[in-house]
């Protein structure tokens, strides 16, 4: 039942992309399928997705690939109200280039959904989102936030447990 | 009848009666006076850092029954002398721990709850977690993750009794300053993060 | 001020949302800090702008119990993240850890066994009433009514006690291993389910008189915190402040896991969306609870000596562990557990905990870790409700609001 729903789902946004002349690639999950747009086109795509029933940002997830140099960043969106796709997820994303600052446009004014789980991208990945509202760390002390914690190249030390951590040592 | 044998449902009246009495005659120091009556008063402020609440919520819930110790949960820090950190404390929670304890009256008291309030626990290593006993002086430790309500009733039992042997309240009374230990300053400031 | 225009937050845009004026009123607001240290002991701050009593501005500023569960998932190999994200959600454990076990599960491509399914349910179930009597609990703290705190954190007791009958912790249970469960129940297991439903019935009518026909109740929650199907969608909140403004929304039903797709329940919706309606929704969800208890006990009690535990971790048991799990039905974990590979992919695994859906986004590269895991909790999507639902209200509003949106700060910060 979840696989229909996923398919038809797949079928729709496909739809909705193809509409406004939105080039694609697929990426596919286990049980999910993402679609990878350009960063310039990503709010049509998300209006686009938006009006095709996907109302709700269930996550923004952001993964650092330091080998690829890049940093990619999907929302992950469902409907809760639409009974044919009800339960499925999809994905629309970019891939950033992994340098200091990457920027990308807010999808905040699409789906509001999204306005904490884009704070949330910027104080750990350091992606910054024009045109949101408030951006500004959401979880994190502004001192550890410029650290960028969930990106790779930031090691959390698995140390030996008798050996205490200073104070003042982040990292 | 229980009335008769100078039991009512608090306890024995007549050790009560009698132990007023000493402190009237003067038998009993003020010093032993205030400790006795601190031990016996213990509020904890309602501070919550970290998921142990839910196990010291359990505590004071009809089951555990925490009030027979005379200890009471209370909303404002200025009328309490007891905080209970409950597991994790985190950078940002640091400073509100912090402010928290020096909002309260002398002579206050503390326990540290949980792996976490140890020493990490399980999060010995993350980048947003610091010892309590950094922040604040710690009078009793709780192990476990997170402790059993029984646990957190014998600390503060525990507590008691140190309050007691030690004479920390009444020495606070005497000289302004707690015996046993000199006042924990962080090292860093650790509210330098807020507003600037 | 006079002849501006005010607006507290009560105008609608085109999407028929509130929107939050910050610049029109100005000058003759105050701030006010509310946390992390309140009565209601919740670990967040919620930062307010007052026109008088009447809040125009709201600002939830968290992250005070964020304890960095997705950089620590990534260092900690794929067993021992198990116990770790339990501590989101430490009163509702094995809803929080079954997710995560699932998208495990997908990628290494095992499925539980039947038995270890109802199992799971079973635990799932215990501890969804344990949480939202422990969420009753702190709403009557919130609202000055202790005996709802005495009577709740009293009868959660109950379902605690069923927990650790089944899996020997109160509540950290790390019950749900990749492959099915740790522990099957012993004989007198289903009886002692039996009589805690019984009980429990007897008590939420009780509660009923007590709590949710109280005059004085009612009128501070009825119409207060008004969330509509429109917000409700559009913020993306979940759980039963979703169900309780009309959205039957529910990931048992909408993308059914373990057995939940052959029981028989009930998704309870209201559609007020009001404080009083989320009370509701969380009382007829313990009765559907209990219901799917009943069935679960029976189906474990007619198909006794099933395996718990997938044979791709059963046949690799040694006597001694053979034994234990004959004799004791107990599964252990074995030492490849600790240096467990899973193969190269991306799996999302969710599950509808006592506050709503649970998301994990797990992604394996092959190695002894997960590359990475993205986790958003119940309580993380319903954060963003605090902003757009307490304007309009007066602060004596907020506790009612704030305890009728369950908010558990742990599981939020992760």
């Amino acid at each position: 039942m979840a696989a229909d729903k996923l398919s038809t789902a797949r079928q729709r946004a496909e739809e909705a992309l193809k509409s406004i002349g939105v080039s694609y690639s697929v990426e596919e999950g286990a049980n999910f399928v993402e679609f990878i747009v350009d960063v310039a086109r990503l709010k049509d795509a998300a209006l686009a997705l938006k009006n095709a029933g996907f109302g709700t940002v269930v996550s923004v997830t952001a993964t650092d690939y330091p080998k690829k140099n890049t940093i990619k960043v999907v929302y992950h969106v469902t409907s809760m109200i639409d009974d044919e796709v009800k339960g499925a997820i999809i994905g629309v994303g970019v891939y950033l280039p992994r340098i200091d600052k990457p920027s990308m446009p807010s999808l905040t004014g699409v789906w509001l959904s999204a306005e904490f789980m884009e704070r949330e991208v910027f104080e750990f990945f350091g992606v910054e989102f024009e045109g949101h509202p408030d951006l500004k760390p959401l979880l994190l002390i502004p001192p550890l936030a410029e650290k960028r914690p969930l990106r790779k190249d930031f090691v959390v030390r698995e140390e030996n447990i008798y050996e205490g951590v200073p104070f003042s040592n982040v990292g | 009848m229980a009335a008769e044998e100078g039991k009512v449902y608090v306890g024995n009246v007549d050790v009560a009666a009698r132990r007023a009495r000493d402190i009237l005659l003067g038998k009993l120091k003020l010093e032993d006076a205030v400790d006795w009556a601190t031990s016996f008063s213990l509020w904890p402020v309602h501070l919550t850092t970290s998921c142990c609440s839910t196990e010291f919520a359990a505590t004071f819930g009809p089951r555990f029954d925490g009030e027979q110790f005379g200890s009471l949960p209370w909303v404002s820090p200025r009328q309490t002398n007891l905080i209970v950190i409950e597991g994790t404390v985190t950078r940002k929670m640091a400073c509100a721990v912090r402010i928290t304890w020096e909002q309260m009256p002398s002579p206050k008291f503390a326990i540290a709850m949980g792996a976490c309030a140890l020493d990490g626990g399980l999060f010995y290593n993350s980048y947003n977690v610091v010892r309590p006993w950094e922040v604040i002086p710690i009078d009793i430790y709780i192990p476990g993750c997170p402790p059993r309500p029984e646990s957190v009733a014998r600390a503060i039992v525990e507590l008691q009794r140190k309050i007691r042997r030690k004479h920390l309240a009444g020495e606070w009374v005497r000289t302004g300053w707690r015996p046993d230990r000199e006042p924990v300053k962080p090292k860093e400031d650790v509210c330098s993060w807020w507003r600037g | 001020m006079s002849g501006d225009i005010r607006f507290y937050g009560a105008f609608k845009d085109e999407l028929g949302l509130k929107t939050i004026p910050s610049r029109r009123i100005a000058k003759d607001t105050y701030e006010i800090f509310i946390g992390p240290q309140h009565p209601g002991s919740g670990h967040m701050r919620i930062i307010i702008k007052v026109d008088g009593d009447v809040i125009v501005e709201a600002e939830p500023d968290i992250g005070y119990v964020h304890r960095t569960m997705e950089k620590l998932g990534e260092i900690r190999g794929w067993i021992k993240p198990i116990p770790l994200f339990e501590r989101m959600a430490i009163h509702d454990a094995c809803n929080i850890t079954l997710p995560y076990v699932r998208a495990v599960e997908k990628l290494m491509g095992v499925e539980a066994p039947e038995r270890a399914k109802y199992l799971r349910v079973l635990l799932c179930e215990i501890n969804r009433i344990a949480a939202h009597l422990y969420g009753f609990a702190i709403f009557g703290i919130f609202l000055g009514h202790s005996t709802m705190y005495m009577w709740a954190m009293g009868d959660r007791e109950v379902w605690i006690e069923l927990a650790q009958e089944l899996t020997g912790a109160r509540l950290t249970h790390s019950y749900p291993v990749p492959g099915g469960v740790r522990r099957d129940i012993h004989d007198e297991y289903p009886d002692m389910v039996r009589r805690a439903i019984r009980y429990m019935r007897k008590r939420l009518e009780d509660y009923r008189k007590l709590f949710l026909d109280n005059p004085v109740i009612k009128s501070r929650l009825e119409g207060v915190g008004v969330i509509s199907k429109k917000q409700v969608v559009e913020l993306g909140i979940v759980g039963p402040n979703a169900r309780g403004s009309g959205v039957a929304y529910d990931v048992r039903l909408a993308d059914p896991y373990e057995v939940y797709d052959q029981l028989d329940f009930e998704i309870p919706v209201f559609e007020e969306g009001d404080a009083l309606a989320r009370t509701y929704v969380r009382v007829e969800e313990i009765k559907q609870s209990m219901n799917i208890l009943e069935q679960v006990v029976d189906w474990l009690e007619k198909h006794k000596g099933e395996p718990i535990i997938h044979e791709s971790v059963s046949s690799k048991y040694g006597p001694v562990h053979k034994k234990v799990l004959q004799e004791q039905r107990r599964a252990k974990l074995l030492p490849l557990h600790a240096t467990m590979k899973v193969p190269a992919g991306r799996a999302i695994g969710r599950g509808e905990t006592a506050r709503g859906e649970v998301i994990y986004y797990v992604e394996s590269d092959g190695g002894l870790n997960p590359y990475r895991v993205r986790i958003v909790t119940p309580s993380a999507r319903n954060a963003i409700a605090f902003k757009y639902a307490l304007p309009g209200h007066k602060v004596m509003d907020l506790p009612a609001i704030y305890g009728s949106l369950d908010y558990f700060p742990p599981e939020s910060d992760r």
